[in-house]
């Protein structure tokens, strides 16, 4: 009954929220109605009782892809009138494109049914999701979970390659300089006569 | 388990670990500590293709890494071709301020990838090999992030690169989804028997169309001459040299090992595949001005001669194919080395006409320059005869006389531009004077590969001997 009711909740929030990313003028607001969305489907992945799942939804999208998209928003100067000109043209492509993806997934619904053999719970009784996914992660994969590490390695590595720059006349924070400075080094006392300043 | 499993993965793990620490060395050492890193780094590979050698054991967690002979024999080419470039590359970087201590670090890392490649036995990988690679590959394309040219060739071959390994991991779903595994021998096993259904089909198309990107065969080649001519020479020569050595391992593997139950769905393909390079080469070459776009198409025409030896799909196919990419290898590194020693005072030269007259001015580099060329179009007795010789001839064996005389007749018209370029060195009026004259070490790669294509017919037994047993452990 209260999981009924918390999944008719979320459900709706995330459809309304992910309407309002379509339909909200200001793109910085766009972005964090896809964040309540995001939040929406981790709350949904809980109830179905994925909770890895939900905490890499928010981890991945939220933490990161989400904050990237607000900084792209923020940061580049996109104007969003000049790109919503086109429109009605582009309104049939992306109408075959929205009916022909709405069929896949009426396709999938209706046509594709499961063993009903399947176990509806693989993990191991008495482990949780997280736990089961990490056992298999560090043993079984270990290999392919080590490389994955170097090639993120090598991405860090190739993003510094490409665009650290060690410019000279950048004036950088230096905190122990300003620290250790006193009131003496800073502020001269002059004794101005009335009428003599300039 | 894990322990043993490490033994057997002695080379990849000392790569690692090596590549970290010179790393964390670089990191505090500075900006300026690119020689010494790039020496660490040679030896490094050195170390590691010694242990290469000694190191035993057949298979590496599960199936996850197979190492064979043929997996020895790449990883040895691989390594080879690395050291080379590394030590050819030093006084290049440094001059046009590029030295920076990352470069051997991302050489090192790729190698790392290719020596995955080379030994995979499994989908996955397969594909974690192959981007390790092809990731340190995007990043040193652009490695000469000043120049217009180079960003333009790393961003390319990143936006190329990125869109065919989505195409090969969707044809690496289909076969997963319907062979029921991701391990080679597994999905060989599953699909044997029986015609293979539509949905491996697919995804052998969109696989070999993955693989055929990361060897520049055509369809998939039109990265290749603008990457060539962008990218810094000496990362050039590593992209002609270690990674279409490695790509083409993979690609043997793959074939040979996973779908050994569709191979008249793939030998189409790759029939198909094979001739379009050889021809394309042969022609898109001839109107070339810059030598190393010339060398670009050059290898596209090269990929396509290998991918005759894998269209045979039998032992002797792949044999011929090792000791084509070793030939290829050798010839390719002394070239660019050529070109490396193209320079006029400060700046590097790159058209076809500044050789002109070399012959008179420098006839030692002019006499080698020559004969890699003579190598390459294939005239006997120099090593690239025999590399034609060896593929052909396992075409011929599996009854593929077309292939085999299309690949005869394109050699003929590559021959074209490649001779063309021994009368400019020979017989044109004399450019300008290359100064200063070569380095050392381009003095000595330039030299050793000269008499390797030179006096190959006399070690050519012995390694068609190990060519052969490294092509028999594919083949149980």
């Amino acid at each position: 009954m209260l999981q009924g009711i918390a999944f008719y909740f979320f459900s709706a929030v995330m459809i309304a929220s992910a309407l309002m990313v379509i339909a909200a003028r200001n793109p910085v607001h766009s972005v964090l109605f896809l964040i309540l969305a995001f939040f929406n489907a981790a709350a949904l992945f809980v109830l179905l009782g994925a909770e890895f799942l939900a905490m890499i939804l928010i981890v991945v999208y939220v933490g990161a892809v989400a904050v990237l998209f607000l900084f792209v928003v923020m940061m580049l100067d996109i104007d969003f009138v000049e790109l919503r000109r086109g429109f009605m043209n582009y309104l049939p492509l992306g109408a075959v494109i929205g009916g022909l993806i709405f069929f896949e997934l009426a396709f999938v619904m209706f046509v594709w049914t499961a063993d009903p053999g399947a176990p509806l719970r693989p993990t191991p009784a008495g482990v949780t999701n997280t736990e089961a996914l990490g056992r298999i992660l560090y043993t079984d994969y270990i290999f392919y979970f080590q490389t994955a590490g170097l090639i993120l390695l090598v991405a860090m590595i190739g993003a510094i390659v490409l665009t650290l720059r060690h410019r000279p006349d950048v004036r950088r924070q230096s905190i122990s300089r300003q620290n250790a400075r006193q009131p003496a080094d800073a502020i001269e006392m002059r004794d101005v006569k009335p009428g003599q300043g300039s | 388990m894990m322990l043993r499993d490490l033994q057997v993965l002695t080379p990849e793990f000392m790569m690692a670990v090596g590549g970290m620490a010179l790393l964390m060395l670089g990191v505090f050492a500075g900006e300026h500590s690119h020689r010494v890193l790039s020496r660490a780094a040679m030896v490094l590979l050195l170390i590691t293709g010694v242990a290469v050698v000694v190191g035993q054991g057949v298979a590496a967690f599960g199936t996850a890494l197979i190492v064979d002979e043929f997996a020895r024999l790449i990883k040895l080419l691989v390594l080879g071709g690395a050291v080379l470039v590394l030590w050819m590359s030093e006084d290049f970087l440094e001059r046009a301020r590029i030295g920076r201590f990352e470069f051997p670090i991302l050489v090192i890392f790729s190698v790392l990838g290719m020596m995955l490649m080379a030994s995979a036995g499994d989908f996955l990988t397969l594909y974690l090999g192959l981007e390790l690679q092809s990731l340190a590959l995007y990043v040193l394309a652009a490695f000469d992030r000043d120049n217009v040219r180079s960003s333009e060739a790393g961003l390319k071959y990143f936006v190329l690169g990125a869109l065919s390994s989505g195409m090969m991991l969707y044809g690496i779903s289909l076969i997963y989804g319907f062979a029921g595994t991701t391990s080679f021998a597994g999905a060989a096993m599953s699909l044997e028997g029986g015609a293979a259904s539509v949905g491996v089909i697919f995804g052998l198309v969109f696989l070999i169309s993955g693989l055929a990107f990361k060897v520049s065969a055509v369809p998939f080649h039109m990265w290749t001459p603008d990457v060539y001519e962008g990218a810094p020479t000496p990362i050039t020569a590593f992209f002609a040299a270690s990674p279409k050595i490695a790509a083409m391992a993979l690609f043997v593997r793959v074939m040979v090992e996973a779908l050994p139950g569709a191979i008249d769905q793939w030998q189409q393909i790759i029939i198909f595949v094979s001739i379009c390079s050889m021809v394309l080469g042969a022609f898109a070459a001839i109107g070339q001005n810059n030598i190393k776009r010339l060398m670009a198409y050059s290898s596209i025409a090269n990929m396509g001669y290998v991918l005759v030896g894998l269209a045979a799909g039998t032992p002797e196919g792949v044999q011929g194919i090792l000791i084509y990419l070793l030939i290829y290898l050798i010839t390719n590194i002394g070239v660019f080395a050529c070109i490396l020693a193209m320079r006029r005072g400060d700046h590097q030269v790159e058209t076809i006409s500044d050789l002109s007259g070399l012959a008179q001015t420098r006839p030692g580099y002019a006499f080698v320059f020559a004969m890699l060329m003579f190598s390459l179009a294939g005239i006997p007795p120099l090593a690239g005869f025999f590399a034609k010789f060896y593929v052909f001839l396992a075409a011929v064996k599996a009854g593929l006389y077309p292939l085999a005389v299309i690949g005869v007749v394109a050699s003929v018209v590559g021959a074209y531009y490649y001779l063309r370029i021994v009368k400019i060195i020979y017989f044109d009026e004399p450019a300008p004077v290359f100064e200063p004259k070569m380095g050392a070490s381009l003095a000595a790669i330039v030299a050793a590969s000269g008499i390797f294509t030179l006096f190959f017919i006399l070690v050519a037994s012995p390694l068609v001997n190990v060519a052969a047993a490294a092509a028999a452990s594919l083949f149980p």
